[in-house]
């Protein structure tokens, strides 16, 4: 398994995608940071060139959430949301997530681990039914990621070293 | 996130096709040299007619190619759309990663403000 920077990647199990990211920071600034719009706005941007115009969310268990993401040419724009099942402030919180135009919701759990002023964020994101992972699979990136990476791996190291162009 | 704001339509039929692990043993298997359907058939407890059905699934994608011999029809590998599903992969990482550098400036202007000004109360 490959990482950039110190981002992990794994598949805990079928239904299952984990991230995990260690911050030079306490956990309550992590926690602020994952969950007051004004600080999500400024760094859940994704790739250069896109921003996030639009960023409501309401903390606390049946609040809802809204994420609008907008190419800075203004040609792309596309959204998520969902409904927070948990909040436990500064160490866990748990929400539903929907992306919009593709079928299926997953549900996301971030914990935090403070640890020497180090906070360890784990981000898992788990497929309700086998019906909506397979509509994520169907859009992309859970897909993607769903396949594991060990597993590709695995495939790819297979193969002679020649045959995978770059 | 992250994954619409990636072009993946081409890549769509490479993941479907990848996401079965009979579909990933039947290319591990071909990773080693080509293979007809009954051979690739052997190690599974699955027909014949399954295995087929698998086989054009990884077709489709691309995934592996047929021999013409009208036998036995062998199948191999092909690398590219494999390198090219690593690659999408890589970039969603790059994606979060990107994410978590912004957060990591965040927390460090936080960490310096809270120290001007003492733990804020929410």
């Amino acid at each position: 398994m490959t990482n950039t920077g110190n981002l992990q990647v794994t598949t805990p199990s079928d239904r299952e995608i984990a991230m995990t990211r260690v911050f030079d920071a306490p956990r309550h600034l992590v926690f602020e940071a994952l969950t007051r719009p004004e600080l999500l706005q400024r760094w859940l941007l994704g790739p250069p060139g896109w921003s996030m115009p639009v960023c409501e969310v309401d903390l606390k268990v049946g609040g809802a959430y809204r994420y609008v993401w907008r190419s800075d040419d203004g040609g792309r724009e596309f959204g998520s949301h969902g409904v927070f099942r948990e909040v436990l402030p500064p160490e866990r919180f748990v929400a539903t997530e929907k992306m919009d135009g593709f079928e299926g919701e997953s549900e996301v759990t971030n914990s935090l681990v403070e640890q020497g002023g180090r906070t360890t964020l784990t981000l898992t994101m788990r497929f309700d039914s086998q019906e909506a992972r397979d509509g994520a699979l169907e859009s992309g990136m859970e897909k993607g990621v769903a396949i594991s990476y060990d597993r590709l791996d695995e495939v790819l190291a297979s193969m002679p070293a020649q045959e995978v162009r770059r | 996130m992250g994954y619409v704001m990636i072009d993946t339509d081409r890549l769509d039929t490479t993941f479907a096709a990848l996401a079965d692990p009979t579909r990933r043993a039947i290319l591990a298997r071909l990773a080693s040299g080509e293979a007809s359907v009954n051979e690739l058939a052997e190690p599974f407890a699955m027909s014949q007619p399954a295995i087929s059905k698998h086989l054009k699934v990884l077709e489709r994608a691309g995934l592996i190619s047929r021999g013409r011999d009208a036998q036995r029809r062998p199948c191999r590998i092909e690398a590219q759309p494999l390198a090219e599903a690593n690659a999408w992969l890589e970039r969603y990482r790059q994606i979060w990663e990107g994410n978590f550098q912004r957060l990591d400036a965040l927390l460090d202007e936080l960490k310096t403000q809270e120290k001007k000004h003492g733990r804020r109360k929410r």
